[in-house]
Parts: structure tokens; C-alpha cells; sequence
């Protein structure tokens, strides 16, 4: 059999290709946004949510932002003691948790770093906006988006480390 | 004309319905082509649907484009040559009109069957290498003008591949006349059998493929693309042009691909030609732009196919390819052609 | 005008191009024509400026520079985490790649191992990398010489490996995912299944490229005896990765000189070069580059041994004084970093050796006297990012 010659076998690809995209069973491979979405995978990293209960206001997460873009204000307050006749402990209050996603590279250092798991990704990205001040998601807004954080996968087999819990109300 | 309208007109309103009909098809062409070869064929090959928007499944998408075009600043660059810059593409789109004038759709829908026909539509087709000039020199970019000079070269390489391609049909056919061809073919037989008539793509096998190449190479479309060289020099003469003028070039370049695509379809295909139906009848005259249509969109969906696959050739490679190759392989074709028509 | 050397003329047409001021020199050299900074076959913001005798180069001369994004500056002052997610951006295609080496030389002077799953997936992350970033080169390739159908495959195929890095780090071009000491998360269940039948599809891309392109007679008229460069020529230059073994030499980093930390010695797999040394070869090696990738990550991906993923490091880290050097054959080619710390939690000094840089200063040897559109292949095959580039 002789060799086909490679200017023939081209043709024979393309040709190929638009049978296979006009076929009910293969279609083509983009996706008619924004009428039909693509799912992301679960760990996508797409909005970051904040778990307020367990935030302390440590700024770990602001100091070691390469962006600087979180913003955290807080107050010391007496919490009431663990116990019937202790001391009063004192707790950081959150007053303000602010995150500039204008600014946000999505590097993940901020919840990597968080000593409390107080921070999650989720892989929400429709959040766009015509202002950009509309971007800084305030301690409300990135409190909602925890509605959307998804479970933590189950690993591989081989794997010895622990599937953490995400906090659900 | 008469026979089909079933009335007696006047030359003057003869002349003018045909203008008028002219007019109207050559943008509606250029737009037909466009959008089923260029955004929804190419699209297809490429694993994705092509515009979805704009109109039902997004047919109209190149009306949209024409009209933004339309509504875009008239720029000249400073230091062009004002009038000839202006004139470039008005020359391109005439040549491609002028084109029409010979293509023919059924026994009397031609709008003049000139005695010379093809060497007619040749002769006409050259202009726009002119017009390609001027814009390539009249735009003061360095870019341009490289594409231009490489488009002169190749379009002016590639005409003789065409003209003796052509001979070939001549000499089976025996006249020049466009419908005198569509007729011999039709009148023709094969092996005795005489259905289906005679198309000349059976005999002329190797003369439709050097037409086919040459009609790719006078059209700037890939693989000999120089010229509009999109990566390298970015639009080559058109870089300039921007708005209604650059939609004069794109209209001139699919108006001219559907008039070459139907100037192969009745050299070598047939033409107008239903088989097993009477080439005199008047049934033809409604039979036969249909036909035509199929034939000119299968040429053109050639044209195409090797329009997105292959890379482009060099210019050097694209003249080797002209002058070494196709030229020889087209005078023995019209060698071997003659020898056997007379002992035919 | 009387200038008489050629580079004080270059310097000259440099300055007038500039200030938009169309000086021909045709009594010198000939037309000098601008390739500029945007401009559809550099491959981001290269500017070369040619001097053509119609169209025949005279000299080429690349400029690089408009992307320099102060990396080796902005790496004094960035702890190692934040140097890590940063260095993704060098190189975007091959994302993971970046990182590579940077972790493996602070590892070096942290006198840290990554336990051995930890090798084994980082390896297998690099490779997916380089598959990512060479499928798009092909397709890239298609669409600089004419053929725009490839690019598009390429574009739909990659996506297959963008979402399994996806499916693991979270992002799909900067992964951020190495660690000093290991990876940041093991994989997700069913990944490895996954990333098999991604495999395949990228083997049947290439197979497909490989009909479309490489064996298509144009393309290789196009590329074959073009841009020729010799084995001395191309060690003097400095050239890496598929540039230089497609002149002739093997020499790959990862069988010859692979780092610790990687896990190239517990795979079967071949080194390719060809003889030639023209653009066709350079183009055809990272074909097979590719195929032998995806071969390479199947049989990782079947050995992967169990473990932790990280090993103890210290929480806030802080590398001890010393310097590392750690080359590793990146997609692109040898990248390098130089990592100088004082004691610090920030290095002191991070050099950046990048392929694309050498790649691109062979550029003016190699293109001399060639054809215009042989400037373009030759660009095309040298394949540099102007973010490895200028930094």
C-alpha cells in the first residue's frame, strides 16, 4: 500500500472533524455560554468564602497576601469565661474583612495559611461587575459564599492524608 | 431574456433589470459564501459552531459585520496617496463585477453570451491585479507594500496555469461562447450514453485540478496566501484599509471566489445542465440556477477545504510551483487534448 | 548622515523607528522594516527589526524587553510561598514547570527531601505541563505558517490537561502547587483514571497533528533546510531543550542531569534528537517530546507510591544562609534558578536563568540572508514566551 501523502491524510482530518462536529453524536467541542455552563472542578479556585465563627483576627492571611488585598479590622472584647468562675478571656472581634478581588491573584496562600480554617475556596466565577469598588467583597458577601463551598473530595488509594470538613450551618 | 419574462422590452430596460440584477447579486453572493463557507464550514472543521447570535443560528452574522463596517471612520493614512488609495478597491470590485457578466444560469438567463466568453472572463479577472497594486503602493506601510509586490508576482505567475487549462476545454468544446460550452457538454456522450451528457472534468481530469490551483492562487487564499499573509505581515494591501473600503475588498474576494467557482462548475462540471432533460426547453431556465447553485457551492466547498488546512506556501515555492510544475503539466494536457480530438 | 558601523547604524534605525521617523537607509543595507512589539508571529511583545534587500533579511535583530515585569527584583522581597505563586507567571504555558526548580533549589539549602509520592506527583505534574505547553505549540506552529485548523485542535485538546491540573491544584494555568517539602493536597479520587483517557486524547491529537501538519508536503517544504543551525553553534549560543537536540546533541537534563526531587530514574523513556538541525527537526522533536510524555506520565501514573504528600517543615519558613543553584529541563528548555539566602524569610537574591532567552539571542546568527517568511519558521520552531524572555 502506498503511501498516502500527507496533503491528502490533511484533508481527510479536517473533513473528519466537521462530520464528527455536525454528528448528533459528537458535536463540537465549545460550549454556548451563557446559555449552557461548564462545571468547574471542585477544587477551582473561584471566590474565596469566609467562616466568620472561626476567625480570630490573627492577620496571617493579610500579612501574607503577596497583593496585600485583605482587609481586616478588629477590637478586643471580654468574652464570657469557659467555665463557672474563670477569668474573662479576651477575644479579637471582627469588625471588618475585606477582600479586593480586583487586586486577588487567586494564589491561595491566604486559606492555606489560616491557622483556624476560617477561609475556603469555592468555585463560584460569575461574580463580575461594572464598578470596580464593587469587587471588594465586604464580611457579608464573602460570608454568603460559603453556601457554595463544596465538600472536600475523598483522595486517591496510597494517600494517607485526612479529608477535612467543611463548617456548614 | 424575452422568452423568460414573456415580454418585449426595450433595450434600455432590458440593459437595466440586468444591472440591477448584477447589483444585487454580487454582495448577496460574496455574503452567501461567506457565511456558509467562512464562518459555518471553517467552523465546523475546527470542532466549534461558528456565530450563534446573531440572526437564526447566526446566518446573518455577515449582514451585522457589513453594516458595522458601514458605520466606521473613513481613515486615510497621511502619507498615502489620496486618490489612488481611494480608487484600489473600487477597481478590485469592478473587475469581480464585470465577471458576472458571462456566468450563465439556464439557457437565457445570461446577461450577455459573448462570442468570447471565457477569454472574456480572463481578460476581465487580470484587473484586479492592478487595483491589488495600487493599494499595496498607495498605502505608505512597508507591509503593504510587500504584499502587494507579492501579490503581483503570484497572480500574474498563476493566470497562465489558467488560460491554458482553459484551452483544454476550448479545444474539446470547439467554441468560446459560455453557453456554447455548457451546450457541448451537454450534448455530449459517454461511451454511447448520452443522459447524462459529457462533463469535461472526465476527460480534463488534469485540467481541473490546475484550474482549481490556479482559481486558489488568484484568489489569495491558502496555500497561496502571500500576499494576505495574516501572521506574518498582517493583511498584506488590506492592512491599511479599514470600514466600507476593506468591505469593498472582502465582497470583491467572495464575489470573485462564487464567479470562479461557477466559471469551473460550467467549464468542467456542466453548468446549467440537468441531466435527462432537454438543453432547449424552458423547464431549464428554472431547473437551472438551482443546479448551478449545487455545482458552484461543491467547487467552492473545495476551495475552502484546502483553504483551511494547509499552511502557505513561500513565495519563491509558490512561483516554482507556477512556472515549473503546473505550466508544463498544462501544455501537455492541451498537447494530449488536441491529439485526441482529432483522432477522436 | 555618515554613520559606518552597523551597530551604530542599527542603534540609529532603532531610535528613528522610535520616534516614527521613516529614514530608509538603502544606501547601506537596505529597507528596514519594524516587526514591532504587537505583531501576530512574535510570541507576545518581541520587537525584531529587519533589514530587508527586498525580501531577503540582512539582519535581524530582536529587542526584548517590553514585558519585563521585574521578577528577580520583586523576589527580594517576597517570602518563599509568595515567590512560589509568582514564579507561575514566567513561563504561563508550562505552569507548573515554573516552580520546579525554585522549590527544588530551597529545598537544597533547606536540606529537605520530599517523601517519595511526593516526587512521584510532581513529576507528574511536570510532565503534564510540558504536554500542555507543546500541544499549544503545535497548534501555535499551524497557525504562523498558515494553517489555522491545528490551532484550534490544539486549543480544544489542551483542555483535556488543563482540567486534570485543574481537578488537582484548583487553577488551570498557575497552579501554585509545589511545596518546599512536598505538594500543597494529594490527588482526588479518580484522577488517575482520568488523566489516562486524557493521555490518550493527547496522543490521538498528536497523531492528528502529525497528519495535518508535520507530514503535510507544504509544511515541510516550508521547514526543512530552513534555518539551519550546527551543534557547536548551537552550545555556544546556549540553546536548550528541543533546539539543541534538534541540532544533533543529546543532552536533556532529565536523563543526564536530573535534579534530586524528581522521579525521571524510575521511568523507561527515550531521549529524541535528530540529525538535521533545521526548523523541520526542532518541529518534529517536540512532537515526539510530546508522545513521550504522555507515555511517561501512563507510567507514573501506575506507580505512584503511597505516603505523605509533604514532609515536616516548619510553619512560617526560613531558609538557612547559603546559595543553590538547580537547572531543570522545562518544556521551553534548561530553566535555572540561583537562590541566594541570608538567613532569611525572604531570598536575598533569586537569578532566573529562562530558555527563551538564549533561544531568542540566536535569532541574528540564524537568519541571516533568509527570506522573510523564512523568519517566521524559524521564529515559529525556536518557540520562546516573552514572559521566559524578559522576566
Amino acid at each position: 500500500m502506498p503511501k498516502v501523502p500527507g496533503m491528502i491524510k490533511g484533508l481527510g482530518v479536517t473533513f473528519g472533524e466537521m462530520v464528527n462536529t455536525l454528528k448528533p453524536s459528537g458535536g463540537p467541542v465549545t460550549v454556548q455560554y451563557p446559555h449552557e455552563k461548564e462545571e468547574p472542578t471542585a477544587r477551582a479556585r473561584g471566590v474565596i468564602a469566609l467562616h466568620e465563627e472561626n476567625c480570630t483576627a490573627c492577620m496571617l492571611c493579610s500579612r501574607e497576601c503577596p497583593d496585600w488585598c485583605i482587609y481586616i479590622e478588629a477590637h478586643k472584647t471580654l468574652a464570657p469565661p469557659r467555665r463557672e468562675g474563670g477569668k474573662p478571656r479576651q477575644v479579637n472581634d471582627l469588625d471588618r474583612f475585606s477582600i479586593d478581588y480586583s487586586l486577588c491573584m487567586y494564589c491561595g496562600i491566604c486559606v492555606e495559611v489560616c491557622p483556624f480554617e476560617a477561609l475556603f475556596w469555592s468555585p463560584e466565577y460569575e461574580y463580575s461587575e461594572v464598578r470596580i469598588a464593587d469587587l471588594l467583597h465586604d464580611k457579608d458577601r464573602l460570608g454568603e459564599w460559603m453556601e457554595t463551598v463544596p465538600d472536600f473530595e475523598p483522595y486517591e488509594a496510597g494517600s494517607e492524608a485526612k479529608v477535612k470538613k467543611v463548617p456548614r450551618p | 431574456m424575452n422568452t423568460v419574462l414573456a415580454l418585449d422590452l426595450a433595450y434600455w430596460q432590458e440593459t437595466s433589470i440586468k444591472v440591477l440584477v448584477v447589483a444585487i447579486l454580487v454582495p448577496t453572493t460574496a455574503l452567501i459564501l461567506g457565511i456558509v463557507f467562512l464562518f459555518k464550514v471553517m467552523s465546523w472543521m475546527q470542532s466549534r459552531l461558528g456565530p450563534q447570535e446573531a440572526g437564526p443560528r447566526g446566518l446573518l452574522q455577515l449582514l451585522a459585520d457589513g453594516v458595522k463596517f458601514l458605520q466606521k471612520e473613513d481613515l486615510v493614512p497621511d502619507r498615502a496617496d489620496r486618490i489612488v488609495f481611494k480608487m484600489a478597491p473600487m477597481i478590485v470590485l469592478i473587475s469581480t463585477v464585470l465577471l458576472y457578466v458571462i456566468i450563465p444560469a439556464g439557457p437565457d438567463l445570461i446577461v450577455e453570451d459573448l462570442p468570447t466568453g471565457i477569454f472574456f472572463a480572463l481578460a476581465v479577472s487580470s484587473l484586479s491585479v492592478i487595483g491589488i497594486l495600487m493599494a499595496g503602493w498607495a498605502s505608505a506601510n512597508k507591509y503593504s507594500l510587500m504584499g502587494g509586490l507579492r501579490a503581483a508576482g503570484q497572480l500574474i505567475a498563476y493566470e497562465l496555469p489558467m488560460v491554458l487549462a482553459v484551452v483544454g476545454v476550448v479545444i474539446q468544446a470547439g467554441t468560446l461562447s459560455m453557453q456554447g460550452i455548457v451546450l457541448a457538454q451537454a450534448n455530449g456522450e459517454i461511451f454511447g450514453f448520452s443522459g447524462f451528457g459529457n462533463p469535461f472534468i472526465l476527460t480534463q481530469f488534469v485540467g481541473f485540478f490546475i484550474f482549481l490551483a490556479a482559481v486558489q492562487a488568484e484568489l489569495t487564499q491558502a496555500p497561496f496566501d502571500m500576499p494576505v499573509a495574516e501572521s506574518e505581515i498582517v493583511g498584506g494591501y488590506q492592512v491599511e484599509y479599514s470600514g466600507f473600503r476593506f468591505l469593498f475588498f472582502f465582497l470583491g474576494e467572495f464575489a470573485t471566489a462564487f464567479a470562479f467557482a461557477a466559471i469551473t462548475s460550467v467549464l468542467f462540471l456542466g453548468g446549467w445542465y440537468v441531466p435527462f432533460v432537454d438543453p432547449t426547453s424552458d423547464l431549464q431556465n428554472y431547473l437551472g440556477p438551482i443546479v448551478l447553485f449545487g455545482k458552484i457551492m461543491f467547487v467552492s466547498f473545495l476551495i475552502f477545504w484546502f483553504r483551511f488546512t494547509y499552511p502557505r506556501f513561500r513565495e519563491d515555492q509558490l512561483q516554482t510551483f507556477a512556472w515549473k510544475f503546473l505550466i508544463p503539466l498544462s501544455l501537455v494536457n492541451i498537447l494530449a487534448t488536441a491529439v485526441l480530438k482529432v483522432v477522436f | 548622515m555618515t554613520v559606518t558601523d552597523s551597530q551604530k547604524l542599527a542603534y540609529v534605525a532603532a531610535q528613528a523607528a522610535d520616534a516614527r521617523v521613516n529614514l530608509e537607509f538603502e544606501t547601506d543595507d537596505g529597507m528596514t522594516l519594524n516587526m514591532g512589539p504587537q505583531h501576530p508571529a512574535t510570541h507576545g511583545t518581541l520587537r525584531i527589526i529587519a533589514k530587508l534587500d527586498g525580501e531577503q533579511v540582512v539582519s535581524c535583530e530582536p529587542l526584548p524587553g517590553y514585558m519585563h515585569r521585574g521578577y528577580e527584583k520583586l523576589c527580594e522581597v517576597r517570602t518563599y510561598p509568595q515567590v512560589t505563586a509568582l514564579v507561575n507567571r514566567i513561563d504561563w504555558l508550562g505552569s507548573f514547570a515554573n516552580e520546579v526548580p525554585f522549590i527544588l533549589a530551597a529545598e537544597e539549602l533547606m536540606g529537605i527531601e520530599a517523601p517519595p509520592r511526593a516526587q512521584h506527583i510532581r513529576t507528574i505534574l511536570f510532565e503534564l505541563s510540558r504536554v500542555a505547553n507543546i500541544s499549544l505549540f503545535l497548534g501555535d506552529l499551524g497557525i504562523q505558517l498558515g494553517g489555522l485548523t491545528i490551532g484550534f485542535y490544539a486549543f480544544r485538546d489542551r483542555e483535556h490537561v488543563l482540567n486534570q491540573i485543574e481537578a488537582v491544584t484548583g487553577g488551570r494555568f498557575h497552579p501554585n502547587f509545589d511545596r518546599i517539602g512536598g505538594l500543597k493536597d494529594d490527588l482526588p479520587k479518580g484522577w488517575i483514571a482520568e488523566t489516562h483517557t486524557a493521555m490518550q486524547k493527547l496522543r490521538d491529537f498528536c497523531n492528528q497533528a502529525e497528519d495535518l501538519l508535520i507530514g503535510n508536503e507544504i509544511f515541510q517544504a516550508r521547514t526543512r533546510g530552513v534555518g539551519i543551525i550546527p551543534p557547536e553553534v548551537a552550545l555556544s549560543y546556549g540553546l536548550s531543550g528541543p533546539n539543541l537536540r534538534g541540532s544533533g546533541v543529546e543532552w536533556d537534563l532529565r536523563k543526564h542531569a536530573c535534579p534530586k526531587g524528581l522521579a525521571y530514574d524510575k521511568v523507561d523513556w527515550k531521549v529524541w534528537t535528530h540529525p538535521d538541525g533545521d526548523s523541520f527537526s526542532r518541529c518534529w522533536i517536540r512532537l515526539q517530546e510530546t508522545r513521550e510524555a504522555t507515555k511517561i506520565v501512563d507510567q507514573l501514573l501506575d506507580t505512584i507510591p503511597a505516603g505523605p504528600v509533604m514532609a515536616k517543615v516548619p510553619r512560617i519558613i526560613k531558609v538557612p544562609e547559603g546559595e543553590a543553584y538547580v537547572e531543570t529541563e522545562n518544556p521551553l528548555g534548561a530553566m535555572g534558578y540561583y537562590v541566594v539566602s541570608k538567613g532569611d524569610l525572604v531570598p536575598f537574591r533569586v537569578k532566573i536563568r529562562s530558555a527563551s532567552f538564549n533561544n531568542v539571542s540566536i535569532v541574528p546568527w540564524v537568519t541571516r540572508g533568509v527570506l522573510v517568511p523564512d523568519v517566521i519558521s524559524i521564529l515559529a520552531s525556536l518557540y520562546f514566551i516573552l514572559g521566559d524572555i524578559d522576566r
